[in-house]
């Protein structure tokens, strides 16, 4: 499997994929943020999205679910359910939303029971009593995980997560990364992650995309989060500390 | 007033809170204040062709939301903005196209009753407004909150913001006849101000925005006629009256600091 393909062309290790991306290029006036980028993911696969602050992961992300123009193909696999987490959303605080109103509009939007909604809360571990509040008066963590729940409800098979832990306290990050390695291993979610945390990605990750905008490339994370290719991509060298498994 | 005129009133007041809601949570506080002034060219053109004022205000609001939509689609900028720029052209074209005491009746509302056609236009379109609101409250509370989320939804986020600007045309077309389509604007808006800031939920903020309308609405239509004074005025005066009100009552902002914790205090 090539960890770095001259024709921008990266494929993932599975058969099977649930999406395909053929030349996606993404600009925004003359400014080109994606450019030929083209990969695979396949079902079941959990893919992270790596690399430096204006690569263009979130933006790669929006093209993925359709909120912006795109050259190039996008496909999915016909059917595709999407669960969508955004990178941390500014929220009037004095909006009288509360959790529950949000988490209510999901289930009528998807068409699904009261059950699939107590059960996200349980999988996010977020009490049920924190949906009373207004959702501007949540905290940055609440707040992220409630969106998390929000994009369990209507059984998604593919769940695209930016940044799902940022400003979620230690427990809750784990909580978090717990929930999303059960969803993918036990009941095959595809999922696509951006995230800072290289180690988090070298544990949970089947693969690794690395957006750069010279060379991107694709490949297990083992040989993509080598300390050369790091200091390649973001143009600085860089190290993580690797915990082993017990210590997670 | 009669029961006919006392019916269509509520049924508008009830329409006004509800889309009233979404607008203000939308921020288009000040674009709604001055979408109700694209209905001036229709109303004077409508005037030059000897035809009900109402169906001009309509076909303008119409068009006027469709052209927002579309500008808004193309150029990303803000409903604000682009309603700012279609507001001050209308406004002008408006003001070249008719003049006269019609015009200004158009405006601040005329009183009198309303003829059958009239009654039972303004019931179905409020009607109509209402079951939309109601319909595509979950879709449009999702948008509201990110639209990348409702896109990954499924939701049509795009067709769904013209319906709400439809919605919003009608009701500002609807309160024409009473109020005035410039006080309208205030019908929309203040009610659901007052609800925002006194609501904590979404189904709160409904109850608070629809009961502020209605009892303005009616209120303000019995005082009118009592005192012999023009109705628009006074419902928004009431309206007003409610929203300073809702400022006594409010409980102090929780400080930026305390809502940060993982687990916050009470509210107070």
């Amino acid at each position: 499997m090539p960890t770095e393909v001259p024709e921008r062309r990266i494929t993932g290790q599975y058969a099977g994929s649930v999406l395909e991306v053929d030349r996606l290029t993404v600009s925004f006036d003359d400014t080109v943020i994606l450019a030929d980028l083209s990969f695979s993911v396949a079902r079941g696969a959990s893919l992270a999205v790596i690399g430096p602050n204006g690569s263009g992961k979130t933006v790669l992300f929006r093209a993925l679910i359709g909120a912006i123009p795109y050259a190039g193909t996008i496909r999915w696999a016909p059917g595709t359910r999407f669960g969508y987490v955004p990178q941390k959303l500014d929220i009037e605080r004095d909006l009288p939303i509360t959790g529950r109103d949000l988490l209510r509009a999901k289930l009528t939007i998807s068409h699904a029971a009261k059950e699939e909604a107590l059960d996200a809360l349980k999988r996010v571990d977020l009490r049920e009593e924190v949906l009373v509040q207004p959702i501007g008066s949540m905290s940055g963590g609440q707040f992220q995980r409630l969106l998390v729940a929000f994009a369990l409800i209507g059984k998604p098979d593919v769940l695209l997560l930016d940044e799902p832990a940022a400003g979620v306290d230690a427990p809750g990050q784990q909580a978090l990364s717990e929930a999303i390695r059960r969803l993918q291993q036990d009941e095959g979610v595809t999922t696509l992650l951006i995230s800072h945390d290289l180690s988090v990605v070298y544990h949970y990750a089947s693969s690794v995309l690395c957006l750069a905008r010279e060379r991107s490339s694709l490949g297990p994370p083992q040989v993509v989060l080598t300390p050369e290719r790091l200091s390649e991509i973001y143009g600085t060298p860089i190290s993580f500390h690797l915990h082993d498994d017990h210590g997670r | 007033m009669d029961a006919r005129a006392l019916i269509v009133c509520a049924a508008m007041a009830v329409a006004a809170g509800l889309v009233g809601c979404f607008a203000v949570m939308r921020r288009m506080t000040l674009a709604a204040d001055a979408f109700s002034h694209v209905a001036l060219p229709g109303i004077g053109l409508a005037l030059v062709l000897r035809l009900n004022p109402l169906i001009g205000a309509l076909v303008a609001l119409l068009a006027g939301s469709m052209l927002i939509w579309a500008i808004e689609g193309k150029t990303k900028l803000s409903t604000e903005a682009v309603t700012g720029v279609v507001f001050s052209v209308a406004l002008a074209i408006g003001s070249l196209t008719a003049t006269g005491e019609e015009l200004i009746d158009a405006l601040f509302g005329t009183p009198g009753s309303m003829t059958i056609a009239e009654t039972i236009f303004a019931l179905v379109a409020a009607l109509a407004v209402i079951a939309f609101i109601l319909k595509a409250r979950d879709r449009l509370l999702v948008s509201l909150v990110s639209t990348e989320v409702a896109i990954a939804s499924g939701i049509g986020v795009t067709s769904l913001q013209l319906s709400f600007l439809v919605a919003f045309a009608v009701t500002v077309a609807l309160g024409m006849r009473y109020l005035g389509v410039l006080l309208m604007g205030s019908l929309i808006i203040i009610p659901a101000t007052v609800a925002k800031r006194l609501a904590r939920s979404i189904d709160g903020m409904f109850a608070i925005a629809i009961g502020a309308a209605l009892a303005s609405t009616l209120l303000g239509t019995w005082i009118a006629a009592f005192a012999h004074r023009p109705s628009g005025p006074v419902i928004v005066g009431i309206a007003g009256g409610l929203f300073f009100l809702s400022l006594v009552k409010l409980p102090a902002p929780r400080p930026k600091a305390y809502a940060d914790k993982e687990t916050p205090a009470h509210d107070s």
